[in-house]
């Protein structure tokens, strides 16, 4: 855990979706803890939490993943992602993939210092105005495992109260899956889009031009729906929004 | 993938493609949803009470031979018959060999959701008795021809206006979408089965063992009318499904309804404790009941177990976002949702799919949040989800897929390379920045979403161009 006095200094995993799809979420988050005056690192050849492999029930495949970040992650001070999905698979699964294993102590002992981007912001560095800008409407989804399983959401709202010029409107169901899931969306993809309805049907209801969320799967998910139906609403994550990195990318 | 396979998904189909029933479980979801959120909050200790449910149920778990040996024994010594049952056969046999030497020829039910996961109404029709279910749910998927897709709410798949339509063909009532009335004809169709029943078959929400009693609560009645006015009364309680002492009812009933109904309390509470005494007017002359296990004692003290603490509200396939879209007979087994997942391949792993349903979930975490024992849901089906792999049951492409992605991300410089090889190819797929349509298997997400192109530079790279800049600048 960081000492409340004197420079701080993360370490940044940004997971591997950032890294390949996203990576202006990534420099969004740079950008936002840099201004903040943390100083950041990025271990080399960082590269996944697991989370794929186990949630597909392939416990050996993910050990070996999971074990391979414990070691990169180790004696690296506070962890931030910006994704509350690999977040928790490091807090809340970590202990169950690894238990009886030489890993449960280092695990135990990552989780500890994990967190997700909003939650060190706010409830770590105790800032809940970055200084960011846009003029629009805004509404939040919840992403399932920050909210369920790290209790992300507050902050969120609490940063975005600050985005200057915005209008905040809350959207109906926040909290309801986007149908992501990560294989999930593959395997019963019939199911996972007849929730990507609903839930494009709520986001539409708040007549938002931007949705923003905490996961850039759900992201994914989400903003791949409104594109494929033409809706002119922007998914974008959190990070962008914060860091004014909005028009940073295409769709 | 195997034509068993196939069934799921069929039966997944099937159901998004129907959209009264969407229409049935927007409706009955949301109301459950809404009246449990509004039951809850009233509570100013809800979260404490949920834990001592917890420990209530872990406690009786923990101590459940002595627990029920010592309800049989109580039960027994106030003239009741108890029959301990490994498996849905004997309970099948049990049941018909007493209605046979008793003479039984009408059975009225209720409330039984063990019965249902033993096929018991097949076997007694079989051995040509008539059985009618009573509570109002149960009796329209009775004369649908149907089985419960939801643990409370068997007929939550059916809008007002099917039920209507139903009891116009059935029961000859004229046309109307109104409830009163429906339930006015079923009652008055049930009054005769009530009277002409030799035997009524109820299922238990907690057998009580310091009381050698059960418990059996209701909304509508027909519980209590089951129960005594015909003259033996079989209860047929699955195992785990017992407390110590009476006190803990306190508890675990006001949870239970709260997160079924979002009443404080159900309407019926009943505890009974055998057949009626010489010189009492009401009650049945004989009580039998049934202790079945079923595969239940397998899961107890297994990575499953707390399965086992489950009290049957309900509240986690109202708030499932998979269940509200494809209904409780998508799940093939009698328990549906997220519960469903978990218990079906564990007490019916000789239904083919049944290794399928752990995957029918998006592990959201809803279910957890809203069950009044806390069981770790997305847990539970995680963990099915790897014993399914490790018994070889998992789509063929899966493995390679898999170890594919293990290979990339436990080798950077594979991984870059890889990274580079995907982002030219999407290149190629690229129109205004994003993807229409993906290659197999990933075919199926751009189905309905489209994909992000990938960009030219990864987020890795970025970092340590602007180091090497750093360093040199
Ligand atoms: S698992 Fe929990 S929420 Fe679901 S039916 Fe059982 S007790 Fe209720």
């Amino acid at each position: 855990m960081s000492t409340p006095a004197g420079p701080r200094r993360v370490t940044l995993f940004v997971t591997c979706i950032v890294d390949q799809l996203y990576p202006e979420i990534g420099k969004a988050t740079v950008q936002i803890l840099e201004h903040l005056g943390v100083a950041i690192h990025v271990p080399r050849g960082l590269t996944c939490c697991g989370q794929m492999a186990f949630n597909a029930g392939f416990r050996d495949e993910s050990y070996a993943v999971a074990g391979r970040t414990i070691e990169l992650l180790r004696g690296q001070g506070d962890v931030v992602l910006p994704s509350g999905s690999c977040a928790a698979m490091i807090r809340h699964l970590y202990a169950e993939l690894f238990a009886h294993s030489p890993y449960a102590r280092p695990a135990a002992e990552l989780a500890a210092r994990t967190y997700e981007l909003t939650e060190y912001l706010v409830d770590v560095l105790g800032i809940t105005d970055i200084g960011a800008h846009y003029q629009g409407r805004i509404t939040y989804h919840d992403a399932c495992h920050g909210l369920r399983f790290l209790g992300v959401g507050r902050q969120a709202r609490a940063l975005l109260a600050h985005v200057r010029e915005a209008e905040i409107h809350p959207l109906p169901n926040c909290e309801t899956c986007c149908g992501f899931g990560g294989l999930f969306a593959i395997k019963q993809h019939a199911i996972s889009e007849a929730m990507l309805d609903r839930k494009i049907r709520d986001v539409q209801a708040t007549g938002a031009d931007l949705l923003v969320t905490g996961d850039a799967s759900c992201m994914t998910q989400i903003g791949g729906g409104l594109s494929r139906r033409s809706i002119p609403t922007r998914a974008r994550h959190i990070a962008e929004v914060l860091a004014n990195m909005v028009d940073a990318r295409p769709v | 993938m195997s034509t068993h396979t196939l069934h799921f998904f069929e039966r997944v189909d099937t159901a998004l493609h129907d959209a009264t029933l969407r229409t049935a479980l927007d409706r009955a979801t949301a109301r459950f949803v809404g009246n449990r959120a509004r039951a809850m909050s009233a509570l100013s200790d809800a979260d404490r009470l949920r834990d001592q449910a917890r420990a209530l149920r872990a406690h009786a778990l923990s101590r459940l031979d002595e627990l029920l040996e010592r309800l049989a024994e109580r039960v027994e010594a106030r003239g009741g018959h108890v029959c301990w049952a490994s498996d849905g056969e004997q309970v099948k046999r049990y049941i018909t060999d007493l209605a046979r030497s008793r003479g039984v020829r009408s059975i009225v039910k209720s409330k039984s959701m063990a019965s249902e996961e033993i096929h018991l109404n097949e076997a007694l029709e079989q051995a040509g008795i008539e059985v009618v279910e009573t509570d109002l749910g149960e009796y329209i998927i009775q004369i649908a021809g149907e089985t419960p897709s939801h643990i409370i709410a068997p007929a939550i798949h059916k809008t007002r206006e099917q039920v209507g339509a139903l009891f116009e063909k059935h029961l000859g009532m004229p046309p109307t979408t109104e409830v009163p009335p429906m339930i006015r004809t079923a009652r008055q169709a049930l009054r005769q089965r009530f009277l002409r029943a030799d035997m009524g078959i109820s299922g238990v929400n907690f057998g009580v063992a310091e009381e050698g009693a059960i418990v059996i609560i209701e909304n509508e009645g027909n519980a209590r009318l089951t129960t005594t006015v015909p003259r033996i009364h079989v209860a047929i309680m699955g195992i785990e499904r017992i407390v110590e002492r009476l006190e803990d009812l306190g508890v675990l009933l006001q949870v239970l309804a709260r997160s079924a109904t979002g009443q404080k309390l159900s309407v019926y509470t009943s505890i009974i404790s055998g057949p009626a005494r010489p010189g009492e007017a009401d009650g049945p002359e004989e009580f039998h009941l049934v202790l079945l296990d079923n595969g239940r004692s397998q899961i107890l003290g297994g990575q499953y177990a707390e399965a086992l603490m489950c009290i049957r509200c309900g509240a986690c396939l109202n708030a499932c976002p998979v269940y509200q879209s494809i209904g409780g007979h998508a799940y093939g087994g009698v328990y549906s949702g997220p519960i469903g997942a978990i218990l079906t391949p564990l007490l019916q792993p000789d239904l083919p799919d049944s290794h399928l349903l752990p995957h029918a979930s998006s592990l959201c975490g809803a279910c957890q949040e809203v069950c009044p024992v806390r069981i770790a849901i997305p847990d539970l089906l995680l963990r099915l989800r790897a014993d399914a792999v490790r018994a070889g049951k998992f789509h063929p492409i899966e493995k390679p897929a898999i170890q594919g992605y293990a290979t990339m991300m436990n080798n950077p410089a594979l991984y870059r390379v890889g990274g580079k090889f995907a982002h030219l190819g999407a290149r190629l797929l690229r129109r205004k920045g994003r993807i229409r349509r993906l290659p197999p298997p990933l075919h199926l997400w751009t189905r309905g979403r489209d994909f992000p192109a990938l960009p030219a530079q990864t987020f890795s790279e970025w970092w340590e161009e602007r180091e090497r800049q750093r360093r040199s600048g």
